[in-house]
Order: C-alpha cells, then sequence, then structure tokens
C-alpha cells in the first residue's frame, strides 16, 4: 500500500515539475486533531485511560490539474478514543486516489467512497464522528455516454479500520434521465435507476453449501411534477447465510426492502410522507464478523435526526434485520406581518414517526426460507420508536431571535440496546427545548439554551424481581435537565453547559455532567480547548450508532481547512 | 517505504504547493438538483459577479441560522452587488428528500443542490457545517469561513463588496 502511495505523490509532483503551462494544479485538503485525557470517576463510571492522553488525527491532501486529481489521508490513533473502536490503531495511509476524466469517463484507482441509489444495498462512507470509515479499494469506472445516461462499474475491497474485510464486491449501477436524454424542458422528470452488486468471500463451510458470490439487486424510480415529487426504491438480497454459528446469521432467508416518499412543496409550506419497510436486509463485508466496521449497505433510519442533546438522548436506529415505518413532516413559514406571524412571521416544523416490528418477526427471526411477514402491519406490532414533534423558530425583535420544541418520543429501550426484553422496558419522554440568542453588537452574541425531559416507564415489570421501583435491577434515569451558555464574538467563543439527571431513581445518580469550552476561530482555523463530564450513552449519525462511554477530562481540538 | 521516505515527500508536496501562489478554483463534481437532474458544479453562472457556496445540512442549526439570515437580507445584497447563493446539502438519504419541501417552505430563493455521499463536500476539503466559500466573478475562491454566529453574515458582505467595487 505504501508503495502505491509513493507512486501517487511522485506521479503529483511529477505532473507538477514538467508542466509548461503557468497552471500546476491545486493542492489543498484539511486537517483535524483530537487529543482527549481520560480521568477516573467513579460516580459517573469513567474510567482513567492507561495512556492519560489518547489522540485522533488526520490530515487529507487533494492535489487537482485539470481533469486529473490525487489525493491521500494520513491518519493517527495514538492511542483511539475511548469511544473508537481500539482496532484503530497506529498510524498509517489507509485512503489513497488517482483519479482521471476525459470525455464522460472518469476512471479511479485506489480508494473511492460510493453509493448506489440511497445506499439500500450498497453504500462506502466516512462519518468520522462514529468511527465509519468502509472506503473502498480497487477500480471504479464512471461513464456517461450522453446527456442523461449514466454508468457506473466498479471492483474492490472495503475497509475495516486499518484493514480491509474479506468480501471482494462487484457493481454496477445504471441512471436513465428522460427529460436529460430528450432535452426536455417538460414539467414532469422522470429519472430511473438500477443497481447490482455482488459479494464474493470463499466458503469454509464444510456442512452447508453457503453461497460463495451473494448478489443483492435494486431498482428506482424518482418522479417530479411541478410541485409534487415521489422517490420508490427496492431492494433484494439473496440468502447469505454465516459459516459460523456465532454470528448473528446462520440461515437461508433472503433479504429485502423498500423506501418510498411523496412530497409537494410551494413557497412557504411543504409536506412529506415516507414510508420504509426492510426485512433480514443487513448486508455486510465480511458474512462471519458482525459490527458496524463490516455493515456495506445503509437503511436510512425513518425519524427526524435531532440536534440538541435532550431530544436526542434517546435517538432511533435503524433495525435492518426487521421493521416496518411511516414518516410524516410539514414545514410552514407564517408570513411576515401577519397576525400570528408578528413583524418578523415564524417557522414551524412539525414531525412524526413510528417504527415498529414486523409481522411473526422478521424472516432473519424466523431463520427460514419459507417465512414471509405480512407487508404492510402496524397494529399489535412491537413498537420499536415513535416521536412526534414541534418545533417553532421565531424572529421575536432586532436583537432576539428564539427556538422552541416540544417533543413527546417513545423508545424501545430493551429492544433498540439489544437487552433482554423487561430490562429496561420501554421509555416515553416528554422534551421541551428553549433556545435563545441575544446578539448584543456587530459580531458578538450570547445563547441560552434550557432542555428538560420527564420520562416515564411505559411498561410495568414488576414481576422482573428488581430492586428499583421500577420493578428492575437498575435504577431507571428518569429526569432530566439542561441548561447551556453561550458566548459568540468573531473570533473567541466561550461555553457553559450542565445536564442535571435530577430524576435518577438511584439518589446518588443525581448528578450534573458540567461542560466548559473555550475557543478561537479565524477564516478556515479552529482552535477549541475543553473540560467536562460525559454521559454514558449512545450518539447516532444517520441512524447508525456507537456506544459512548461515560468520561471525565480535558479535550483539545484543532481543525484546519486550506 | 518508512515515514522517513514519506514525510519527505509530504513535505516536497506541501512545499511545492505553497510555492506556486495558486488560485483555487472549484473541482469536476456531480451534484443532483432538487429534481433529481445530474449538475456539474464547475458549469454554475453568475455573468462574472459574485457567487456563495455554502455548505449546510438540515440537522445543523447554525447553518439554517445563517441561510435564515442571509435570506432575510438577500435581495438587497443582490440588488447592491448581484451576488448569487449556492447552497450545497449534504444531507445523506435519511433527510435528503426532505430538503426540497424545507427548502420551499422556507421562502429562500437560493439555488440548492445535494451531495448525499459527501464527494463535493470532501473534494473542497470541508470539515464541518457550515462552511462558506466566496468565489470572485472568474469562479476563483477568494475567501472561505467556517462555522455561523450571529453578525457572520456583514463580514461576507464585506468581502462581497470588495470583490465588486
Amino acid at each position: 500500500m505504501r508503495e502505491i502511495t509513493l507512486l501517487i505523490i511522485t506521479i503529483s509532483i511529477s505532473f507538477l515539475g514538467s508542466s509548461q503551462e503557468t497552471n500546476l494544479g491545486e493542492i489543498h485538503g484539511d486537517f483535524n486533531l483530537n487529543l482527549q485525557s481520560y480521568q477516573e470517576d467513579l460516580q459517573i463510571g469513567a474510567q482513567a485511560a492507561d495512556e492519560v492522553i489518547l489522540n485522533n488525527a488526520y490530515l487529507n491532501i487533494n492535489y487537482t490539474r485539470g481533469n486529473f486529481a490525487t489525493g491521500f489521508r494520513y491518519e493517527s490513533y495514538l492511542n483511539a478514543l475511548a469511544d473508537y473502536d481500539p482496532e484503530f490503531n497506529g498510524n498509517g495511509i489507509p485512503y489513497r486516489y488517482v483519479t482521471y476524466k476525459i470525455d464522460g469517463l472518469e476512471i479511479t484507482a485506489g480508494n473511492y467512497y460510493e453509493q448506489l441509489g440511497y445506499g439500500l444495498i450498497f453504500r462506502s462512507y466516512e462519518e468520522k464522528g462514529l468511527g465509519i470509515d468502509n472506503v473502498m479499494d480497487g477500480l471504479r469506472l464512471k461513464y456517461s455516454p450522453m446527456q442523461g445516461i449514466y454508468l457506473k462499474t466498479f471492483i474492490g475491497k472495503s475497509r475495516t479500520y486499518f484493514t480491509y474485510a474479506d468480501g471482494i464486491f462487484r457493481g454496477g449501477d445504471s441512471e436513465l434521465n428522460i427529460n436529460e436524454l430528450f432535452n426536455s424542458e417538460s414539467k414532469t422528470r422522470i429519472s430511473l435507476g438500477g443497481s447490482f452488486v455482488s459479494r464474493y468471500q470463499e466458503r469454509s463451510n464444510l456442512v452447508f453449501k453457503i453461497p460463495q458470490n451473494v448478489s443483492a439487486y435494486s431498482g428506482r424510480l424518482n418522479l417530479n411534477h411541478g410541485r409534487w415529487s415521489y422517490y420508490g426504491e427496492y431492494a433484494y438480497k439473496i440468502n447469505d447465510p454465516a459459516n459460523v454459528l456465532s454470528a448473528s446469521k446462520m440461515n437461508y432467508a433472503s433479504g429485502n426492502a423498500f423506501t418510498q416518499n411523496i412530497s409537494f412543496s410551494k413557497k412557504g409550506f411543504g409536506i412529506i410522507a415516507e414510508m420504509h419497510r426492510t426485512d433480514n436486509m443487513t448486508f455486510k463485508s465480511d458474512r462471519d464478523k458482525d459490527g458496524k466496521a463490516y455493515l456495506i449497505n445503509y437503511i436510512p433510519t425513518l425519524s427526524k435526526p435531532h440536534a440538541y442533546s435532550l431530544l436526542a438522548l434517546y435517538p432511533c436506529a435503524t433495525q435492518a434485520d426487521g421493521e416496518f415505518g411511516v414518516q410524516f413532516d410539514l414545514f410552514y413559514t407564517i408570513k411576515k406581518g401577519s397576525r400570528i406571524g408578528g413583524k418578523y412571521g415564524a417557522k414551524i416544523a412539525l414531525n412524526y414517526s413510528r417504527i415498529n416490528g414486523l409481522n411473526k418477526g422478521s424472516a432473519f427471526l424466523n431463520d427460514t426460507r419459507e417465512h414471509t411477514p405480512m407487508l404492510l402491519s402496524i397494529k399489535g406490532e412491537e413498537l420499536y420508536f415513535e416521536d412526534i414533534n414541534l418545533s417553532i423558530n421565531k424572529k421575536i425583535n432586532k436583537k432576539v431571535k428564539g427556538n422552541f420544541i416540544f417533543a413527546n418520543q417513545t423508545y424501545n429501550k430493551d429492544f433498540l440496546e439489544g437487552h433482554v426484553p423487561g430490562d429496561y422496558g420501554v421509555l416515553n419522554s416528554t422534551i421541551f427545548v428553549l433556545d435563545f440568542t441575544y446578539k448584543i453588537r456587530g459580531r458578538e452574541s450570547i445563547k441560552a439554551e434550557l432542555q428538560t425531559l420527564a420520562s416515564k416507564q411505559l411498561k410495568d415489570y414488576s414481576n422482573h424481581g428488581g430492586v428499583y421501583e421500577n420493578g428492575m435491577e437498575e435504577p431507571a434515569e428518569g429526569d432530566w435537565g439542561m441548561l447551556a451558555l453561550e458566548y459568540n464574538s468573531a473570533h473567541w467563543f466561550f461555553g457553559f453547559q450542565n445536564m442535571y439527571n435530577y430524576g435518577n431513581e438511584d439518589v446518588s445518580k443525581r448528578l450534573h455532567y458540567i461542560n466548559l469550552t473555550a475557543g478561537f476561530k479565524k477564516g478556515a482555523n479552529r482552535f477549541e480547548i475543553g473540560y467536562g463530564k460525559k454521559r454514558e450513552g449512545i450518539f447516532c449519525v444517520g441512524g447508525v450508532c456507537k456506544l459512548v462511554p461515560s468520561s471525565n477530562g480535558f479535550s483539545l481540538n484543532i481543525s484546519s481547512s486550506f | 517505504m518508512n515515514n522517513k521516505t514519506f514525510l519527505t515527500f509530504l513535505a516536497i508536496a506541501l512545499f511545492t504547493s505553497i510555492s506556486f501562489g495558486q488560485t483555487r478554483t472549484l473541482p469536476n463534481h456531480i451534484v443532483k438538483t432538487l429534481d433529481g437532474d445530474n449538475f456539474n458544479i464547475q458549469n454554475i453562472e453568475n455573468d462574472g459577479k459574485p457567487i456563495i457556496i455554502s455548505f449546510w445540512f438540515m440537522q445543523c442549526k447554525p447553518c439554517l441560522k445563517e441561510l435564515n439570515a442571509i435570506a432575510e437580507v438577500y435581495e438587497d445584497w443582490q440588488d447592491e452587488t448581484g451576488v448569487k447563493l449556492i447552497a450545497i446539502s449534504i444531507d445523506n438519504t435519511r433527510s435528503m428528500s426532505k430538503v426540497a419541501p424545507f427548502v420551499n417552505a422556507s421562502g429562500w430563493d437560493y439555488e440548492v443542490y445535494l451531495d448525499p455521499n459527501s464527494d463535493f463536500k470532501r473534494a473542497m476539503g470541508v470539515v464541518t457545517a457550515p462552511h462558506t466559500f466566496l468565489l470572485n466573478g472568474n469562479k476563483e475562491i477568494v475567501w472561505q469561513h467556517r462555522g455561523y454566529n450571529d453578525g457572520d453574515e456583514f463580514e461576507l458582505l464585506k468581502k462581497i463588496n470588495q470583490l465588486v467595487k
């Protein structure tokens, strides 16, 4: 791998050196450093790190000259932060590529990120916050023979930590945009797509004849007509049993998923309805390994991603093995100068989502080829997650802007966190958020955020034999409150945040989680230092989650873009 | 290759980049329009007037603050400087389909494109959102800014005014 990196850099430099033109190309990139110290705090269960300080850092360099591009990323984990998988270890260049584009053909050698349709059968992407990077290493060709026709094909292996998983992926995608093809300016716009991907992995099971080539297909349709828009995608995966009994899957069921949404919008008003269903649709880069590092497809979660801490305290994650969900969103702007809107108007967003299990369990749970759960089923199914929330965004006067949110969420903690039913039960939380910004002058402002979460158990587990009021052996976390204050100026910022678990059933765990931050930013550089305690919890991006351990210590973040 | 050799190459590469006082332009990248069409970002046009490119996503509070704040003064900015704002949504497929109804409901008059797997974002070296680039009349990047606080839009306006005077 290092030889290839050397080659890429040599090529780029020789490009620079041999050029007779004044345009020598451009080099740019970005840098990010995260240092964190870990001290023991028995109250919150935070552990000290043997190394005292842990480090995650990376540097991206891209060189482009006309239609030629090359680049690499240097990553450093000495050792990885506590919320990262310890498999991220040491330094290296896990990402390097060369791309060339000519007459509608694009060739990439080395690493590339790729997504087919919505990602139901294949998505290679990076999400640094989660420690996800399943970048491909191999070859990719994209070709557009004429306007409106887009073809893609690739071969490669997918990254896990600092190595590549066993499976070899071969894939292709074609997209046909009717309007582009016929150069039509019609109000109705149609685009069709089809994808295919196949994973080869040698079989090692002597007893069962499991497929060595596992393929998945998907088809999609995007229709737009004036203010209306529709998107639908269906995906199918053949059976993919594991070699080893210890892996989560040792069955011959095939998988399928579909997702669709329809929306209508005009100036000041927008509405969208979405639904999806997935059954046995976990697709991995190694059939015998579990864990998010091996996932090679992406089923978007059907709930609103929340930005405020207490709204995201109990987040939803997609159950690719089997779930059915619906979601509705309404966006509305109350006009300026109207009776309700006042001088500045207001923005309203209403969201509802509900996700439940599949009828009689998914094909995966039933471990059979024959079982087909009912296509649409809501009543009587196990509820995984439900969220109704209303947000109002309003400028109050020249100096003050406010954001108000009300939400009610139901979170099946047992199921979504993989516990035995009855361990934690189902939580119902009611959440309020108030967020005000006061502009002092120029670029100076103060921000105050107040959040409360009141939670209750929806199921009675009194027969569970637990020691707490809720019938469990673990105390319920109960109610939370949070206050955050922030000062911002052109270059400096200071923040204070306190999350207070005042309703914990265990009185000794009614703790304050205080965080202080200070920083400086100018142009494309940003420096931040912090000190504080973090609660053990689940952190999700796009419905993919990781468990973040509780921690106590200092942090330093430096990031730069050039 | 040992680390020393690698670092030497890195140093040469970086040094070369610094020494030729580069102008920075947009990479050759395809993004999606809200209608699902393909669009090469190099084809953005504003008749030789400045262009703002702003990376945002729906869950990002400061991004929405920035785009809402500019929306209030956008008409004036356009009249005075002819500037055009291009908003690049990096929402992944979880919220990508909500972008069009959200943008229309918000009443933004921006050109909006989708970058659902962050390919364009990566090519631009964007680490966090919002990240705002200012392009001059020749579509060269002349200024960039990360994050947003109330009032930052006036700093941006100052830079735009320097370009058009």
